[in-house]
């Protein structure tokens, strides 16, 4: 079960990550992305854009960090092979671009029991540089119970 | 760039859809692009062992992939503005032929206000639904 005290702990924001732009391209590709603000330097200017915008859900990566210290915090108690995504979502200011450094600060919003499952909820804070929110990341873990 | 008129547009209203083919080569590249190398993703042993069926598709796989209806449509994804869906069931992944995920978006809601419009997607694979509540606010 994961520790219910945990709630509403907060984890120290992440080193920056830098958006790269053959990350940013990389990722497109994965999620079968042939938007051409997502590949195509001139087209993301042309939309306004300084750099390659990253996908909707790119945050991920950005969570992806954060999510990490949870993991790995023994006052969480959390059973990484016993986890399933629950939900997902991601709230954005702005779109990320190549080229943002991105910071991410973690608060676990709720830890909830089900029968022997627990679900933890998490916010991410995605910040750029100069502190500026850029994107929420909202995800929710199932921990399945021992059978 | 898409110009669309939001008062064109009615609660309801298809506006596109799209087959992605998943297979193990996109489950890989997938996990190379996120860094999520969690082995259920590629081993069958792994997978079996900790009790599924089989290879799964990350739910980041299919939910970043679903969106790409709602990101044609307006023809820039920096215009998603709000994306959530929930994960309600795995999407299996034979190592030989793969697997469908059909996505079709239709509008949800319409608002006047702020100029956005929520894009509803359905995704499913071999006819379940593996999306729930899968939506994205555009602003126009």
């Amino acid at each position: 079960m994961v520790n219910p005290n945990v709630q509403g702990k907060k984890y120290p924001e992440t080193d920056p990550y830098l958006v790269g732009r053959e990350k940013v391209r990389e990722f497109a590709k994965a999620v079968f992305s042939t938007n051409p603000v997502n590949h195509d330097v001139f087209a993301a200017q042309a939309a306004g854009y300084t750099d390659v915008v990253a996908p909707p859900t790119f945050a991920v990566v950005i969570q992806e960090r954060s999510l990490t210290s949870v993991i790995s915090d023994p006052e969480a108690d959390i059973d990484f092979s016993r986890v399933v995504h629950g939900d997902q979502r991601f709230v954005s200011v702005r779109p990320i671009v190549a080229g943002d450094e991105l910071t991410s600060v973690l608060e676990v919003a709720s830890v909830k029991s089900l029968g022997a499952h627990s679900m933890i909820t998490f916010n991410t804070e995605i910040f750029d540089l100069e502190k500026n929110l850029v994107c929420t990341a909202i995800s929710t873990l199932v921990v399945r119970g021992a059978e | 760039m898409t110009h669309i008129n939001i008062a064109s547009l009615e609660v309801g209203q298809e506006i596109g859809s799209k087959n992605f083919h998943l297979t193990r080569d996109s489950l890989v590249r997938y996990a190379g692009a996120s860094g999520d190398f969690n082995p259920i993703h590629y081993r069958d042993d792994f997978a079996k062992a900790v009790g599924l069926d089989g290879v799964l598709a990350h739910g980041m796989l299919t939910m970043g992939a679903a969106v790409q209806v709602a990101v044609d449509w307006i023809g820039d994804s920096g215009k998603v503005i709000d994306y959530g869906v929930r994960f309600t069931k795995p999407v299996f992944v034979d190592a030989r032929v793969g697997t469908d995920v059909l996505v079709v978006g239709k509008i949800g809601a319409i608002d006047l206000e702020n100029n956005t419009v929520r894009i509803d997607l359905s995704a499913s694979s071999a006819e379940v639904a593996v999306l729930g509540k899968a939506q994205a606010v555009i602003k126009l």
